[in-house]
């Protein structure tokens, strides 16, 4: 009774609580650009209860009162990182704050970002403080498979708080940086296939005989194993595998290992993409391109600035990414990299649908964030300027229609 | 400091600087000449080597037998210099010892390195190559100049600055902080760090001081010693000590250093110079920065900051720019200052970061760094304003040749490429040029 009494008290403040979180807002735009088709010139956005409630042209739009208005030259949805390693990743680059990776064993589906991902990382502000709303972050490149990846809005006083999907993808890695010396495996990249098949061989015989007992009384469920849990759900393309491989023949063993299995997979990385581009358009595999700027040695000797254009030009969904970086900066801002693909062959719409609109559908979270519609959650980035140039800036960001960075970056 | 300014030499350049070389008159330009106000509708004259006249279109003649090249919609600036490069491959001290001045990076260099093209297309035309910050000293630098011209270099010899005696010019790497501190014979703190460089440069005076007294008497000469040798030159001013450091303390012991033993020093990178920047000024030192994205990824960049350049120009402290290549790609040089524009610096202290600014710390500025009658002629030809990033560098010359032609689907590659390009010691054949040119897989 007591405790029933308590819940009801409980639900009751924490409604009056958001809604007096949410700042009434709106947002005037010399240009809107919505990534849902054309941008608007002289444009007002309405966010009420953290939701957008209204766009359009300014002079068709009557602000209501008590709204606060905030004005910008460029207005864009909050963007969206398709993979780094915010987070996980720490600003420190000290073994303590470093859970990007778990070394122990090469192949790990078990490990989940969800209790790895610290909402409180620094460098998550730094991100933020350039617009970007929303990242897909988890265990980084490095193992065979390294565990499951989350998606998150950069702003929580807990990894819960704000938590778009727990469990996004899992992450592969078919690239050098997975290879073990020594006796250790894999040691060899025939290894690292032959661990993977046998992995989801695994699971398929292990997903058999879960599905007979569910269909018998009389046998037993094999004891519970998450990591051939996990494995399942991708056999059951319920749980994408990403996959980061750069060399032409890597990322030719992913498609062979997404043929074998039906799995869904995204390539990540695709330094040597521009190699396949008829293979990749084939199995309809999205390529989450290297960042633009990544140092192009080691196995991305081989890239190009333009591989994100060239792949576009093609019809192969992209998004790109910060990725994932070891020293210095210890993370890229996926802000920047967009800017480079620009300057490099994809048109200025292009890039911007890269870390926006083509980043959430990719990320199946289109329903709430990636582009400025009525109804979608009011992720908002405010610039001085064309947001790729150099020398503008990010004046303002809002989440769920909250104002959470007023810095000038 | 002006003799060896004076000393440093013309003499590479002079050597094709033939009677009838060509004049080439590039005209209808914006030029950004760094010494001076920019110049609309401007013509650039070039003469063999070096740059002879510029000025506006109505008042600058051309030579009746100059080549006319028009340049309508472009921009003319000087060639960019690196302050700080690893590009080639250096490797100078061992992990023997923590100091080891004697060692010069220039017995290391891969001259068919082909970083050395990906950095033609940056823009850069002037490096300082360094050994790394592992060591408190990991020896000598080299300033190089890359002509990579109708002939092309084939030893590293033929891109060194020299002297009128033919000796390579170049400075003295130290470093502090957290990257030299390690196991013994290394040092483990800071306090050490600094003991074990005093203790070097104090013997160094001492092995001056029996020169000194020798007075060229053979029997009394001490034995020849590479390392003290190297820091003689420093403590006179001859090589200058270009200073990996980070911290704000760390940055201050640097200061208190060179007070010490008299060396002139260029502070490198400079995470935490924001902090110390009146300290800086007042000590009269320069700094050369490194724009990194993101702070951290070690503990002396956390506090690193985009506004580093606009805090040290406010204090009256000279700044430059570099790359670090590979920190970061020699192609994105110009990116660094218009960050540092970005968070608040001039755009003329940062146009002059990229080049004359940097041309002074290697005390090459009478030589390079502006769009100068007199000076060598290296600069850039650009299709827009050098700190937007849709601005693409078209043509890169130095000493009067084109060594850099984006139009040219050769030297493209080395534009947009991977270390791949053109690497003589790629373990990894492959493909980007022959896919672009239709060959087959």
């Amino acid at each position: 009774m007591k405790s029933h009494y308590l819940l009801v008290l409980s639900l009751t403040l924490s409604v009056a609580w958001s809604a007096n979180t949410y700042a009434q807002l709106a947002i005037h735009g010399d240009i809107i650009y919505t990534s849902a088709g054309e941008s608007i010139k002289d444009g007002m956005l309405v966010i009420r209860d953290g939701k957008i409630s209204t766009i359009g042209k300014a002079s068709e739009i009557r602000v209501p009162d008590g709204f606060r208005t905030i004005k910008a030259a460029v207005v864009t949805p909050g963007l969206i990182d398709s993979h780094c390693t915010v987070g996980l990743s720490g600003i420190l680059n000290y073994d303590h704050d470093q859970d990007q990776i778990e070394r122990s064993s090469p192949v790990q589906p078990q490990l989940r970002a969800l209790d790895a991902y610290n909402s409180h990382e620094e460098l998550v502000e730094w991100v933020r403080s350039f617009g970007i709303t929303t990242i897909h972050t988890g265990h980084a490149p490095g193992e065979l498979i390294s565990g499951q990846t989350l998606v998150t809005k950069t702003i929580g006083n807990t990894v819960d708080d704000n938590l778009l999907c727990e469990s996004r993808a899992l992450a592969a890695t078919l690239a050098s940086v997975a290879l073990k010396s020594g006796a250790s495996s894999p040691g060899t990249r025939g290894k690292m296939m032959a661990m993977l098949r046998a992995e989801l061989i695994k699971a398929q015989e292990y997903h058999s005989k879960v599905q007979a007992a569910e269909a018998s009384e009389e046998q037993d469920p094999p004891p519970r194993d998450l990591r051939l849990e996990t494995l399942s759900k991708v056999l059951a393309r319920e749980l994408p595998l990403m996959i980061t491989a750069h060399r032409a023949q890597d990322i030719n063993n992913a498609l062979r290992l997404a043929r074998e299995f039906n799995m869904e997979v995204w390539l990540d990385g695709g330094a040597e993409a521009y190699l396949l581009v008829d293979e990749i358009k084939q199995a309809g595999v999205p390529v989450i391109v290297h960042p633009t700027m990544i140092r192009p040695n080691g196995e991305y000797e081989n890239f190009s600035f333009e591989t994100a254009a060239t792949l576009a030009k093609a019809g192969i969904p992209i998004a790109l990414q910060a990725g994932y970086e070891a020293y210095v900066p210890k993370t890229r801002v996926v802000l920047f990299e967009a800017g480079m693909a620009a300057a490099n062959g994809l048109s200025f719409q292009q890039a911007l649908n890269a870390i926006t609109i083509d980043a959430a559908r990719l990320l199946k979270i289109d329903d709430r964030v990636g582009s400025l519609e009525v109804g979608k959650d009011g992720d908002v980035a405010l610039y001085d300027g064309d947001p790729f140039e150099y020398t503008s800036h990010c004046i303002g960001v809002i989440i769920n229609g909250k104002v959470v960075s007023e810095i000038k970056r | 400091m002006k003799f060896f300014l004076l000393a440093t030499c013309i003499a590479i350049s002079c050597s094709t600087a033939l009677a009838n070389s060509p004049t080439i008159a590039f005209k209808n330009c914006q030029l950004i000449p760094i010494d001076g106000p920019v110049i609309e509708n401007g013509t650039l004259i070039v003469s063999g080597t070096k740059i002879k006249a510029i000025g506006k279109n109505d008042e600058t003649p051309i030579p009746d037998d100059a080549k006319v090249i028009d340049v309508s919609g472009k921009v003319i600036m000087p060639g960019l210099v690196c302050t700080h490069s690893h590009i080639g491959g250096p490797a100078a001290g061992d992990r023997s010892g923590p100091i080891q001045p004697g060692v010069r990076v220039l017995d290391s260099l891969n001259i068919l390195d082909s970083g050395f093209r990906r950095a033609l297309a940056g823009g850069l035309t002037t490096l300082n190559i360094m050994p790394g910050s592992g060591h408190l000293s990991s020896g000598q630098t080299v300033y190089v100049k890359l002509r990579f011209g109708d002939v092309m270099p084939s030893t590293i010899e033929d891109i060194l600055y020299v002297n009128d005696e033919g000796a390579p010019l170049g400075g003295l790497k130290m470093a502090n902080g957290t990257n030299s501190m390690r196991d013994a014979p290394f040092p483990g703190t800071r306090g050490r760090s600094a003991y074990l460089v005093r203790e070097q440069y104090i013997r160094a005076r001492e092995y001056h001081s029996k020169i000194v007294d020798a007075e060229g008497d053979p029997a009394k000469l001490p034995p020849r010693d590479l390392h003290l040798e190297t820091l003689i030159e420093a403590m006179q001013g001859k090589r200058i000590v270009h200073h990996h450091t980070h911290r704000h303390d760390d940055i201050i012991t640097v200061l208190r250093l060179s007070k010490e033993f008299g060396f002139r020093v260029v502070l490198h990178h400079v995470s935490e110079g924001w902090k110390v920047a009146d300290e800086i000024a007042a000590a009269n030192v320069p700094c050369s920065m490194i724009m990194i994205d993101s702070p951290g990824g070690k503990l002396e960049a956390r506090y690193l900051r985009f506004e580093t350049g606009k805090i040290l120009e406010e204090a009256g402290v000279r700044t430059a720019f570099h790359t670090d290549d590979p920190i970061l790609d020699s192609r994105y040089f110009l990116r660094s200052a218009a960050i540092a524009v970005r968070a608040g610096m001039s755009r003329e202290a940062a146009l002059d970061g990229l080049t004359l600014a940097g041309a002074e710390m290697l005390d090459l500025q009478d030589q390079i760094g502006s769009l100068t009658p007199g000076k060598d002629a290296d600069f850039i030809v650009l299709n827009g304003d050098p700190l937007s990033i849709y601005t693409k560098i078209q043509e890169t010359w130095v000493g009067g040749e084109r060594v850099f032609d984006r139009s040219d689907p050769d030297d493209r590659r080395y534009a947009v490429g991977g270390y791949g390009t053109g690497h003589d010691q790629s373990p990894y054949f492959c493909c980007y040029d022959q896919k672009q040119q239709g060959g087959s897989k």
